[in-house]
């Protein structure tokens, strides 16, 4: 177990390196470079340009350097804790980011086990009542949340709160939480403030988990170990819960690891059109403004944690299929 | 006498063609049935987006911000009650409450604005080509009508959404095809010939599905300069789209060929000397078509789904680019859609659009496998 767990970690540095290799590339996507546009924003605003201190930047930066030399400064800067400027916040990106970070991890996580902890027992209904009126709507809602995008949703329940019940629905905290320091009654407030953000997110995995979790009990359901299980007098829920779940179970594990990454995508939409005080809107205005340091360590991050939200995943698949584990 | 010869030789009369199988498969498939001819209307509707479209999508009216939608009457009573077929809506006139300058539309029932079937309106040209003058439905005169409402700018919301139906759904078309040619690509290598760039190739594979679609769409798009035009534009959101999407694809590919590679015809096709690219199109291609074309239909509404994202938030299409995702911007806070609901509708399209094609795609899917089994 050990070992498969050592291994499955080694596999993911690659797989980071990759991922700080893409968001350096796209730091450097946009024409010009990091100074030329801060020069610019510093003219733009009326003020002098400080040749000394752009040369500083400069050097600092390595802009002068070669493409991978660059990289290598810019990675080697983060592993210490140097994530580079925001021009357009005049502060270190590490100090920027650190919160909202926390912010998203909480919000992937409470999404990850919603979708747990709702597909699991409503695909185990809908597949041993298949074809009563709970399974059709269960697959009618499943269809609904596939479809619809998830900020579509997000905007129909603002318009409905906003509309007929006059309540807020956007933000994580009621205002008189919002600046308070940590206490039971604002983790509380959080929580209640989680809800609506995690089911708008969660819902189209969720959707597509019931339909996997399904089609794989419906595939053991009618087995004969299930007749003679049941022939041999084993209570319909005992016999249900230690055999064809148990096995349905495992594609599903599986592919609970790829619905990490869709949980982050999908929350960068929301986040913005909730207004949560999440990486994504903050990722997304300093992308509108070419602030591509704190752009690209808001992506860095969330590419990092997509990967090892996928890690645990397969962990997790270890520990429930031994058959992975000893291969 | 040669139709009579082809209808007695048994090997004839007893085949039909795997296409053959395939429709009378997917056609016992309702919903999929249902979403071939929802996707086929919406094509028809992007290929000749401005013979449906009443009146230029980007027209704007001052005196009719946020105008509500009206319905169209089909028939109207003349003085001496005899009812006549006259397509019709009734208007709608401004006023501003004098105290807290709020504006609100009531019905005027005595003006109207009639409607004519393949009425006149602004010159055109049909798919680019015809030159036409001919709407599907046009208003009488200069009178303007609002099926979906109007934004704030008074602009038409209806020929808006129909304008954008062009855009969404292309995005979807030409970013897929462009994706299956890198998918069957790099797929099709890595299945036919395994070995070190099957392994490489799985990885980079692995590594770019492990990553969040959305921020990463997000910051390649934000590279492309503002001042590009908006047919430049729309083709590298297309490719940005491509090159994160194409990784499915790749996985189809790549999978059914290592399951076609030991099948005995491919075997024989080997052993005769048919070199590679002869055993890949003319031997395993075929068999392949089928599986490549359902999942074409799966793909295409995950990036319609990912072009509306971006342009929502401001780093897909932008205006005067109309898209489906620009369209919805406009429903983005939260006073514009209190006052104005029917800012939604595109969104409704939109969920229309992926609905459909998400049916299709499994019907195809289901209809293409030669070994599907009846479940439930």
């Amino acid at each position: 177990m050990l070992a498969y767990i050592l291994r499955r970690t080694l596999w993911s540095i690659p797989f980071l390196i990759g991922a700080s290799f893409l968001a350096f590339v796209i730091i450097q996507a946009p024409p010009g470079d990091y100074l030329t546009t801060y020069a610019a924003k510093l003219e733009a605003a009326g003020q002098s340009v400080d040749t000394a201190r752009l040369n500083s930047l400069r050097d600092r930066f390595g802009l002068d350097e070669p493409f991978i030399a660059q990289y290598w400064k810019w990675i080697t800067n983060i592993l210490r804790g140097d994530f580079g400027m925001s021009f357009e916040w005049q502060q270190p990106v590490a100090d920027l980011v650190g919160e909202r970070m926390l912010f998203s991890i909480i919000l992937a996580l409470s999404t990850i086990l919603f979708t747990w902890a709702v597909a699991l027992p409503v695909g185990v209904y809908s597949a041993i009542r298949k074809y009563t009126a709970g399974d059709y709507v269960v697959t009618v809602i499943g269809f609904i949340g596939l479809a619809t995008p998830n900020f579509l949703v997000a905007l129909t329940l603002m318009y409905f709160g906003v509309v007929y019940l006059g309540a807020d629905v956007t933000g994580l905290f009621s205002p008189q939480y919002a600046t308070a320091p940590w206490s039971w009654a604002k983790l509380l407030d959080l929580l209640s403030h989680l809800v609506i953000p995690v089911v708008i997110i969660g819902m189209s995995s969720t959707a597509s988990l019931i339909r996997i979790m399904r089609a794989n009990l419906l595939d053991e359901l009618y087995k004969p170990y299930v007749t003679t299980a049941r022939a041999k007098g084993l209570g319909e829920l005992k016999l249900l819960l230690k055999y064809p779940v148990r096995l349905a179970l495992n594609p599903f594990v599986s592919t609970i690891g790829w619905a990490f990454p869709q949980i982050i995508s999908g929350s960068t939409i929301v986040a913005f059109v909730l207004s949560l005080p999440t990486a994504d809107p903050l990722m997304l205005q300093a992308l509108m403004s070419q602030d591509m340091y704190l752009a690209g360590a808001f992506i860095l991050l969330l590419c990092i944690l997509s990967i090892v939200g996928m890690l645990v995943s397969d962990i997790l698949l270890a520990v429930v299929d031994p058959r992975i584990r000893y291969n | 006498m040669q139709t009579e010869a082809k209808v007695l030789d048994p090997r004839i009369t007893a085949s039909a063609s795997q296409w053959r199988l395939i429709w009378g498969r997917f056609r016992k498939h309702k919903l999929a049935m249902a979403g071939l001819v929802i996707v086929t209307l919406l094509y028809l509707v992007a290929a000749f987006a401005e013979f449906f479209q009443p009146f230029d999508p980007n027209s704007t009216a001052s005196q009719d911000v946020y105008h509500p939608p009206q319905a169209i009457r089909f028939f109207e009573a003349d003085g001496a009650g005899n009812w006549s077929f006259r397509p019709h809506v009734i208007d709608m006139v401004l006023t501003r409450d004098p105290l807290t300058l709020t504006a609100s539309y009531a019905e005027d029932p005595d003006a109207k604005t009639y409607i004519h079937v393949l009425g006149y309106g602004e010159p055109y040209r049909l798919a680019g080509l015809i030159p036409m003058q001919h709407k599907l439905i046009a208003a009488e005169g200069d009178g303007r009508f609002y099926l979906f409402g109007a934004d704030r700018m008074g602009r038409d919301l209806f020929s808006r959404t129909v304008s954008g139906t062009r855009i969404s759904m292309s995005i979807g078309l030409i970013g897929v095809a462009m994706s299956l040619v890198l998918g069957m690509l790099v797929g099709g290598v890595a299945g036919y010939f395994a070995g070190w760039f099957d392994r490489v190739s799985s990885r980079v594979i692995e590594l770019i599905m492990a990553m969040p679609t959305i921020p990463i769409w997000l910051g390649l798009s934000a590279a492309i300069p503002a001042n590009w035009d908006p047919m430049t534009r729309y083709f590298a959101i297309t490719v940005i789209l491509s090159l994160v999407g194409w990784t499915e694809l790749a996985r189809v590919v790549r999978g059914r060929f290592f399951a076609l590679k030991t099948e005995d015809f491919v075997v024989a096709a080997r052993l005769d000397g048919a070199r590679p690219l002869r055993v890949i199109f003319r031997h395993m291609m075929p068999s392949l078509a089928s599986h490549i074309i359902a999942s074409v239909s799966l793909a295409i509404p995950v990036m319609i789904l990912a072009e509306t994202s971006l342009s929502f938030l401001g780093l897909g299409l932008l205006p005067p680019s109309v898209s489906w995702g620009v369209l919805l911007k406009e429903a983005q806070n939260i006073r514009a859609i209190a006052t104005a609901p029917w800012l939604f509708i595109p969104g409704i399209f939109v969920a229309l659009a992926v609905l459909s094609l998400n049916f299709l795609g499994d019907g195809l899917r289901d209809a293409a496998d030669p070994y599907a089994q009846e479940r439930g």
